[in-house]
């Protein structure tokens, strides 16, 4: 059996990681101006945009997964879109962690039922609720095969979710949040964009660790299967 | 032709058991009483503060007792090993989910009936009006229909009844935001076009809902 050599390609994409999330971190707290209304507290929104990006892309990685096993039945896909929902579900929690902090200073309470933010907090219930569901199957193949439909259905409701939310919100108008919106100067727009690059970079770098795991346990199962056959004979 | 056939045929098997055992229907309008007698009692409604709670207890009430009967409904399939003959009788997979669909919203249809005008009594609001009728059919088809998918998902797991909430209300979220909304401004003397945002939005949930769950259905049937 040919013996693994050093993993470059996951190296180099730690490392660049490692640089980007650096840089993304200088550039919030030196480069980005302080905002005039909310002060250094803004600078959150940064990493809280970030993570929720980074979140629903990952959903959205899971539902294209979850279509490619459907039509192929290959286990690479199931790998993939469970790989995905776990690292959404870090994301995702941490963008609702961080809207809540950034929300308790700027409007004084830690929930406001800002759209966003909520729809954010139904993202991670749903797939909460995915990941209880595949540790309720036994039969690895059924397992991946619920799971697929379930990432499917799920993510086709985040555009209704989006819309019912903003609706629901709009009528009852928010005297907390008040004005929508704040005025982003260029620097805040280029730190922004190095944050969310920063995050999506790390994903993909955390993404492919994981697909890796998931596959050497493959392996590892199928050789304690084998040992076990020999031992048998 | 055949198609609705064999769709027809299914629902008047899931009508005929019904009628045998009466568990389902029975079970979720008692539950569906309760339920609206704990909202009464747990946010103390009374006058004003009932009428405008009235279409969120109610929706919430045909939520959990939804639950009730989907996960019922398959289970029932699931133990008598009805769903082995299904998939083994020469009919398309969507035809069985279409009858169960059809099967679920009639059961889910006949506790509403009941729970309408016991809501107008004790809510003191006029709920049997054409308007809130259309968008209790609407909502219900949508969460009907994402349920019977979810139902057919939960009932092959290890935590079984308890799993088919979990999956389900999430995903029921807009469908419920939206009839709520419908609802509430129906029953604040609005019309049918007052509301035509809300209604547009099941509305569209329904017809993605029930497409995505009559393509994928026949993956969590198949074994």
């Amino acid at each position: 059996m040919r013996k693994p050599g050093p993993d470059w390609l996951g190296i180099i994409l730690a490392g660049l990681s490692a640089v980007a999330v650096l840089a993304a971190l200088g550039m919030v707290f030196l480069y980005a101006p302080r905002e005039v209304t909310m002060g250094d507290v803004q600078r959150i929104f940064y990493f809280h945009v970030a993570c929720a990006w980074v979140g629903f892309f990952a959903f959205f990685v899971t539902f294209v997964a979850g279509i490619g096993y459907l039509a192929r039945g290959e286990r690479r896909w199931d790998i993939l879109a469970l790989s995905s929902v776990e690292i959404g579900l870090t994301f995702i929690t941490m963008a609702v962690v961080t809207g809540s902090l950034w929300a308790r200073p700027v409007w004084g309470a830690y929930w406001t039922w800002e759209p966003r933010l909520t729809i954010s907090a139904v993202q991670l219930l749903i797939y909460v609720a995915y990941g209880m569901l595949r540790t309720a199957i036994e039969s690895p193949e059924r397992k991946a095969r619920f799971a697929a439909v379930y990432g499917i259905v799920a993510f086709v409701t985040v555009p209704l979710s989006w819309f019912a939310i903003r609706w629901w919100r709009t009528i009852h108008p928010d005297i907390l949040t008040g004005g929508e919106g704040m005025a982003m100067t260029p620097r805040m727009v280029q730190t922004l964009l190095t944050s969310i690059a920063a995050f999506t970079l790390l994903y993909v770098t955390l993404l492919r660790q994981r697909v890796r795991l998931e596959r050497a346990a493959d392996a590892l199962a199928r050789l304690r299967l084998r040992a076990e056959n020999e031992k048998g004979i | 032709m055949n198609f609705i056939r064999q769709v027809y045929a299914i629902v008047a098997k899931d009508i005929a058991a019904e009628l045998h055992t009466r568990e389902m229907v029975s079970a979720m309008l008692v539950f569906a009483v309760l339920a609206m007698f704990i909202f009464s009692f747990a946010l103390d409604l009374r006058g004003a503060m009932a009428r405008a709670a009235a279409p969120g207890v109610l929706w919430a009430t045909v939520t959990f007792a939804g639950t009730l009967g989907l996960s019922r409904s398959l289970a029932r399939e699931q133990q008598s090993g009805c769903i082995d003959g299904l998939m083994l009788a020469p009919v398309d997979r969507s035809a069985i989910y279409f009858g169960k669909a059809i099967g679920n919203l009639i059961f889910m249809g006949v506790v509403e009936i009941v729970l309408l005008p016991l809501f107008s009594a004790l809510f003191n609001v006029s709920l049997l009006r054409p308007g809130v009728l259309l968008v209790m059919a609407l909502g219900t088809v949508g969460y009907g229909a994402v349920g019977t998918l979810l139902a057919a998902i939960a009932v092959n797991t290890r935590a079984r009844e308890v799993m088919l909430p979990v999956l389900l209300l999430p995903l029921a979220i807009p469908a419920l935001i939206a009839a709520v909304q419908a609802t509430a401004g129906l029953v604040d003397g609005g019309t049918l076009a007052d509301v035509g945002g809300w209604t547009q939005l099941l509305v569209a949930y329904d017809l993605v809902i029930v497409a995505v769950s009559m393509l994928t259905f026949g993956y969590v049937v198949e074994e």
